[in-house]
């Protein structure tokens, strides 16, 4: 089944990605391919560099490149605005959803779902088209009408938050979603329904990468890889039970990893 | 990084109405002493009561010092160096618009003011100021048939003299302050609005304040007079060429409620801000005063202001009449080193009297963006009540935002409330909109226009979305 995929070209590569925030190394040689239809896995410590990964992927600017490639679709994006990179099909689900007061929900879905049909040559929506729209993309997150009148994240709870995420990449349709920690926070049902919604938008042609710690998202999601994230490093990839093993000795059975290497 | 990156969106602003129109100007010497004043009334035929009026507010403003408590920094003005009367050569007596030089059309066409009879606005009556003189008020025939006055002050001391003695000067009196003393002495044109007993003015009044000449200064003076039971909304908006050198500005608005009646006025200033580097730009220095007269009345403030290089107002209400109501909205955007300190004065002295303000200030650039309000309680404002709302943005790390609210109460059984907040722009909020493909200025813009909703949202509708764009305007860096 993997050889099959890999007929197709990668979606994204990272190729020996080292980099850096205020001359501090967060990331120190981190290689990572994701080919169509693959879900990836990365596990690791809290500070390890995988939230930091998934921003420099999304172009977050704090961070600097100093080493490494990071290519999207064959083209090299390490210079791209994250707003290009967003356009162009690559999607950061955040760990935490930043609120905007006075930015009306619809509105922000709205102008960002038309940048990214502007970028695929399609259509943009007016406003009753897209109620159309996203009415139909509320469905796969089971998200009441009334959160789209309110203000970007504003007094949302995390469950409700982290939804919203969801809607997003269902509206953004994009090649690949990177979903940083999309799973914490939220209960038993929240998590039904984030997983749900994240199997419903993913298909044959999209790539996932899932940042988690916990095993019950990956239960509900079965990735086809897992990699363990440890000081800025992939020590060590294999597959889903590779999670199965982590969550039964712990991350102080990965430090062996290290010394090993 | 992001604040580099805001600093050159915001810097590179265009000014769109900085053109000049040139034309045939009547000037009179520069400077002001006792005969200055007897020429400008003289040139427009006043009678001897507004002569007094001015001479009287000269001596007055002769005693008086410039006020400096605001902090402004700002080369001397001198006073004796500004011409203090200019108008553009017409023909004597102008009967119809057919007779308006054609250039001043022009000048009021490019900036989006129509008035001929064919392309006029069709939802607003206009009054278009040009310098020292009104140069057409439209609407002016179907205005009437609602008993509606609305013409240039001028033309309303010709010929409703009897309101103007009864009514001008009871709002702000000459001696108020420094500029309302010099506006009184030698203002120039300006608006004068009637509305009768009953009557709800059928369409939005709006007055439109062009300078165009370097080296005049601009005092225009507005009556607005609401009768019982009336209501009226008047928009007000301002711009001025780009010149390298200061203009000043200092005008004079007075507002009158009766029982039931209800004034909104709106303002979207941008006169001419000056460069980057602060040169040139007009100094604003602006007494608004609204007097609820009567019970139940009611007077709005809604303004936004972006222009200027100093911005010193503040639209005010007397709440005399019970149960009276004052309102102030405002938005404030400073950038570059523009300087703006504005806010309202809310004097509770009626009974049952209510005011609300929700004030708004965005600072860019190395600019300083203050808010300086006062709530008053008098001793028979009993049941009183007052909210206050004054948030401010921060766009880059060189602005700069000051909250000044003062607070009087002699009356205990009154209730204020105050509330502030001072916001960044951060860059984690950018980032987000731009990971979900949203560019970076219009990124800015739309959480600039968020932060401005609830006063927006007091803004006639048609002035909404035009202060929204001006609003992005100044923040794209992107000629509209």
């Amino acid at each position: 089944m993997q050889s099959k995929m890999k007929e197709s070209d990668p979606i994204l590569e990272v190729e020996n990605l080292s980099a850096s925030t205020d001359n501090l190394p967060i990331l120190k040689g981190v290689s990572l391919t994701v080919y169509p239809g693959e879900i990836h896995a990365i596990m690791g410590r809290n500070g390890c560099g995988k939230s930091t990964l998934s921003k420099i992927i999304a172009g977050h600017p704090s961070y600097n490149i100093t080493n490494g490639d990071i290519k999207f679709l064959g083209e090299n994006i390490n210079s791209l605005e994250p707003e290009e990179r967003a356009q162009s099909g690559i999607f950061l689900g955040f760990q935490y959803p930043i609120e905007i007061p006075g930015v009306s929900n619809l509105e922000f879905l709205r102008v960002s779902t038309n940048a990214r049909r502007k970028f695929l040559n399609k259509e943009e929506l007016d406003t009753f088209d897209f109620e159309e729209l996203v009415k139909e993309k509320l469905e796969i997150v089971k998200m009441d009408h009334a959160f789209l009148s309110r203000s970007v994240n504003q007094g949302f709870s995390g469950g409700e938050k982290k939804r919203n995420e969801i809607l997003q990449m269902a509206l953004l349709e994009p090649k690949i979603a990177i979903l940083d920690e999309t799973d914490s926070g939220l209960d038993i049902d929240a998590l039904r329904i984030v997983a749900s919604g994240i199997k419903k938008i993913s298909n044959a042609q999209t790539g996932i990468i899932l940042i988690t710690h916990y095993q019950r998202l990956l239960d509900e999601i079965k990735p086809n890889y897992v990699h363990v994230m440890s000081d800025g490093q992939i020590i060590k990839t294999g597959e889903s039970d590779l999670a199965l093993e982590l969550e039964k000795k712990g991350y102080e059975w990965t430090d062996n990893f290290i010394k090993e290497t | 990084m992001v604040n580099e990156n805001l600093v050159k969106a915001v810097v590179k602003e265009p000014y769109k109405y900085g053109f000049v129109t040139d034309i045939e100007t009547e000037k009179i010497a520069k400077g002001l002493n006792e005969d200055i004043i007897r020429l400008i009334s003289q040139k427009k035929e006043e009678p001897k009561f507004l002569l007094d009026f001015r001479l009287k507010a000269f001596k007055k403003w002769q005693k008086m010092k410039e006020p400096d408590w605001a902090g402004l920094g700002y080369k001397k003005i001198d006073y004796q160096d500004i011409i203090y009367y200019s108008a553009p050569k017409q023909k004597e007596k102008i009967s119809s618009l057919d007779e308006v030089d054609p250039k001043l059309l022009e000048t009021f066409d490019k900036l989006g003011i129509p008035l001929t009879e064919q392309k006029k606005l069709t939802n607003v009556a206009v009054d278009a100021v040009f310098d020292s003189v009104s140069i057409a008020t439209t609407f002016r025939e179907e205005l009437a048939e609602h008993g509606v006055i609305f013409c240039s002050i001028s033309e309303a001391v010709k010929n409703h003299a009897d309101l103007i003695e009864k009514y001008l000067g009871t709002v702000v009196p000459a001696s108020d302050n420094y500029f309302a003393a010099l506006n009184s002495a030698v203002f120039s044109d300006g608006s004068f609005v009637y509305i009768p007993k009953g009557v709800t003015c059928p369409m939005d009044l709006s007055s439109y304040f062009r300078i165009n000449s370097g080296d005049s200064g601009q005092f225009e003076r507005t009556l607005i007079i609401a009768e019982e039971s009336s209501s009226v909304s008047y928009l007000e908006g301002c711009t001025a060429p780009m010149f390298d050198t200061n203009t000043l500005h200092a005008a004079v608005v007075e507002l009158i409620a009766l029982d039931d009646a209800s004034i909104k006025y709106s303002t979207v200033q941008n006169w001419y801000a000056g460069d980057e580097e602060g040169i040139g730009g007009i100094f604003n220095f602006v007494t608004k005063r609204g007097k609820c007269l009567g019970k139940r009345s009611k007077i709005s403030w809604s303004q936004v202001e972006t222009g200027s290089a100093i911005t010193w107002k503040y639209p005010s209400c007397l709440l005399l009449g019970e149960e009276s109501v004052g309102e102030f909205y405002s938005v404030a955007l400073t950038n570059n080193l523009q300087q703006a300190d504005t806010g309202t004065k809310m004097i509770h002295i009626g009974p049952k009297t209510k005011s609300t303000i929700v004030s708004k200030g965005i600072s860019a650039g190395n600019s300083i963006n203050s808010y300086r309000g006062l709530v008053k309680m008098g001793t028979k404002a009993t049941g009183s009540r007052n909210y206050s709302q004054c948030d401010s943005m921060l766009i880059g790390d060189q602005a700069s935002a000051n909250t000044f609210p003062y607070i009087k109460s002699q009356q205990p059984n009154s209730e204020i409330e105050h509330e502030a907040s001072t916001c960044r722009i951060s860059e984690d909020q950018l980032f987000y909109l731009q990971s979900r493909g949203i560019e970076f200025e219009e990124a800015v813009s739309m959480m600039v226009s968020g932060f401005c909703r609830d006063v927006f949202n007091q803004l006639p509708m048609e002035f909404a979305a035009e202060a929204d764009k001006l609003l992005a305007l100044k923040l794209e860096g992107s000629v509209g």
